[in-house]
């Protein structure tokens, strides 16, 4: 008897440590900018992002990026009458804690907008509170095309929340271009596709498939492998008698890096291509010497080559911010102001900024500007309209761009 | 055939790595019916203990060298059992003689209180790499050279190193705890604790011995995974932590060869079902799920594992 009340015990003991290590949210809060002595009334800009964990790379560019937006703003009072602050949350890259963070923003009555998230899977469980509290909601990186369009993006497009817009483009675009850079620029026509089973990663790997296939290419297998894994040396061993000319990898850096320099280690030297969420150095740095010639498509042009760009990255580096801007940052930067825009308009004779949130939803639609990516503008399904991709080459243990072109 | 082969290495490496931090479990559940969950931080401790022997020594001329290997798991070891020792002594000595409930809550706590620990500071130390983030692990040249191949089959270096540091650490283990006295008073103290108290053995160091075993296997799980894996992280001992202990309840828990034996059951399983299950239900995303369907198989057929667990109830 005691030996099974203590198994018992384990067990749920055990289901509450799961729980535990996925809640608890590691808040990091910091006030925007100068206050000019005019100002009385605040709004808050909210990020949501992964500030902790394998991923905070890409969050933490993300909410220096907005941070910088915010204080730009402040300094040259875009907004008459109102002081703008930043009220960043980690999302530990979670969908739960996601939606704890976006329930926390959406309770604060000064809370305007928010730029955020960088997982697909997370934007899909913080849409439905932000849209229910009306606040505008852009990802600077959310690449799932149902995020805009509902379940059947491609045949079907039905936009879920009017509350969602994104700076970046889809994986509807960037699968696809992915897969005309690997048939013909590159000229393989033997392709294995791995996917980890997320939204992006899934999402990715789909698109991927159907043009490479209409392309005229074959997927000799298709697999897939759990978020959490270190060990991939079973599914490469089984991947690798179908003799691919290249690996198509959905997901992110964390288990990508690992999953190519097991891959080239197990004798399988082809070169792994991946979308946006491995192109960080840190992918360099966990897939090792091996990485050489792996691939990944970005949305947008690199930031550096941008002339629209420049203004942003000096900025940033003035600004003194300790990490980099990283893949994102530009775009947060786009988002921020889309939604500082926005506020021009529904704030002006706003008396509060909760008042404010439908007012800016609606002034979403018509705002348009020469953002650092580019032109900013969106569709009507809140989606970019800036559609140009770059695919990026590891060269000397750098990510170098190998080929930027607009997708028709 | 050569998939087969190619696979069944997979597997054994792999469960080579749960063999060697299971048994940490398997020693301690022996002696005091304690579940220790902090054990898979244990592995994250010898990991981080191995790459900051590296930072110290060899860091500074990128040296790679082999003779590096041995003070690498020297420093590990040393991290490890250090940890484990103040674990014992302060989280779980004071809870001896209270309610089992008690011990098991507090090492989940030790658990959280060491992963977040080294999530936290390991950075702020001058040098040191961030922590929140993957650290690449010094890759030692003999260890992870190119993969050796036969007939077709590769086999990667550092799996070979696994599959040699769980075969000596096996043997000697066997040997300390059937030939020597500490290891007969460790038997002793497992059979009942009360009687071998009065035999003259003394029981709490008896415990800190059973600590130090775990915690030394566990550093050199810790090292060999920074090899194979190429990167260490503060999380790598959440999940390592919670398949070992399956491979010690698969082999019987409490049972030493047990242990060992479920950790490479497991292993292959794992390899097994990515290549064999046909179908959606089949690949590399569904093998933690098969592993845990055969361990279910396994308590309903045979409650005592595979082995049979070798703890007297004291119930």
């Amino acid at each position: 008897m005691r030996t099974q009340r203590l198994v018992a015990a384990g067990a749920t003991l055990l289901a509450a440590t799961l729980a535990f290590s996925a809640c608890g949210t590691r808040s990091n809060t910091s006030s925007g900018g100068s206050s000019s002595g005019t100002s009385t009334k605040v709004a808050k800009i909210g990020v949501i992002a992964p500030l902790s964990g394998d991923l905070s790379a890409l969050g933490l560019g993300i909410k220096n990026s907005v941070d910088l937006a915010v204080k730009q703003a402040n300094d040259q009072n875009a907004v008459p009458g109102w002081k703008l602050e930043l009220d960043a949350q980690d999302d530990q890259a979670t969908p739960d804690v996601g939606k704890n963070a976006a329930t926390k923003l959406a309770g604060d009555d000064q809370v305007v907008g928010v730029v955020g998230t960088l997982n697909s899977s997370v934007s899909l469980s913080v849409q439905p509170v932000l849209g229910a509290a009306n606040i505008v909601q852009v990802s600077p990186a959310n690449t799932n095309p149902t995020l805009t369009k509902g379940a059947d993006p491609a045949n079907n497009p039905k936009r879920p929340y009017k509350t969602y817009f994104r700076t970046c483009t889809t994986d509807l675009v960037q699968g696809p271009f992915a897969a005309r850079y690997l048939y013909n620029t590159a000229g393989l026509k033997k392709v294995a596709t791995i996917h980890d089973k997320k939204a992006y990663g899934q999402g990715l790997v789909a698109a991927f498939s159907d043009e490479f296939k209409k392309l005229g290419g074959t997927i000799t297998d298709a697999e897939t492998v759990n978020p959490d894994d270190k060990d991939f040396s079973t599914v490469v061993s089984k991947v690798k008698p179908t003799s691919p000319q290249a690996i198509y990898y959905g997901g992110e850096y964390p288990q990508a890096g690992p999953l190519s320099q097991q891959a080239k280690a197990a004798g399988l030297n082809v070169p792994v291509m991946v979308g946006d969420g491995i192109y960080d150095p840190n992918y360099i740095k966990l897939a090792g010497k091996t990485s050489e010639g792996d691939l990944a498509t970005s949305v947008g042009a690199p930031t550096e080559s941008l002339a629209s760009a420049k203004a942003f990255v000096d900025g940033y580096q003035a600004a003194g911010y300790k990490e980099a801007y990283a893949a994102y940052g530009a775009y947060s930067y786009d988002a921020a102001n889309a939604i500082i825009n926005a506020l021009k308009t529904s704030l002006k004779s706003a008396s509060d900024a909760k008042s404010a949130r439908s007012a800016t939803v609606e002034a979403m639609p018509s705002v348009s500007f020469d953002g650092a990516t580019g032109k900013v503008a969106f569709d009507p399904y809140g989606d970019s309209v800036t559609r140009v991709l770059t695919v990026y080459k590891v060269t000397g243990g750098a990510w170098k761009p190998a080929k930027t072109e607009e997708f028709k | 055939m050569e998939l087969f082969v190619q696979q069944l290495v997979n597997g054994l490496s792999l469960g080579a790595l749960y063999a060697l931090i299971a048994v940490g479990y398997t020693v301690v559940y022996g002696i005091i019916q304690l579940i220790n969950f902090a054990h898979g931080e244990i592995f994250m401790i010898g990991a981080f203990g191995a790459l900051t022997t590296w930072l110290l020594l060899g860091s500074a001329s990128s040296n790679t060298s082999v003779w590096l290997l041995p003070v690498m798991l020297i420093g590990g070891i040393l991290a490890a059992v250090a940890v484990a020792l103040l674990m014992e002594r302060f989280a779980y000595r004071p809870l001896r003689n209270a309610p089992r409930l008690a011990p098991l809550i507090t090492a989940i706590g030790v658990s959280i209180f060491l992963q977040e620990a080294v999530r936290l500071f390991y950075g702020d130390i001058p040098g040191f790499p961030d922590a929140k983030l993957a650290i690449p692990f010094p890759q030692i040249d003999v260890v992870t050279g190119p993969a050796v191949v036969i007939g077709g089959v590769v086999i990667q270096r550092a799996a070979i190193f696994t599959l040699l540091a769980l075969t000596v650490s096996a043997v000697c283990l066997f040997i300390f705890v059937n030939r020597t006295r500490l290891g007969r008073a460790m038997q002793a103290t497992s059979q009942d604790p009360d009687t071998a108290r009065l035999m003259g053995i003394n029981v709490d160091r008896i415990i800190m011995v059973a600590f130090v075993l775990g915690a030394a296997l566990a550093a050199v799980a810790g090292l060999a995974h920074g090899l194979r894996y190429t990167n260490i992280d503060f999380r790598m001992g959440f999940l390592a932590g919670l398949k070992a202990f399956t491979a010690a309840v698969l082999g019987g828990i409490g049972n030493i060869a047990g242990a060992v034996v479920g950790g490479l059951v497991l292993g292959v399983v794992e390899a097994m079902v990515t290549t064999y299950i046909p179908g959606q239900f089949g690949g590399s995303a569904w093998k933690d799920v098969w592993a845990f369907v055969i361990l279910i198989l396994v308590l309903v057929f045979r409650p005592q594992g595979l082995l049979g667990a070798r703890v007297v109830d004291r119930a």
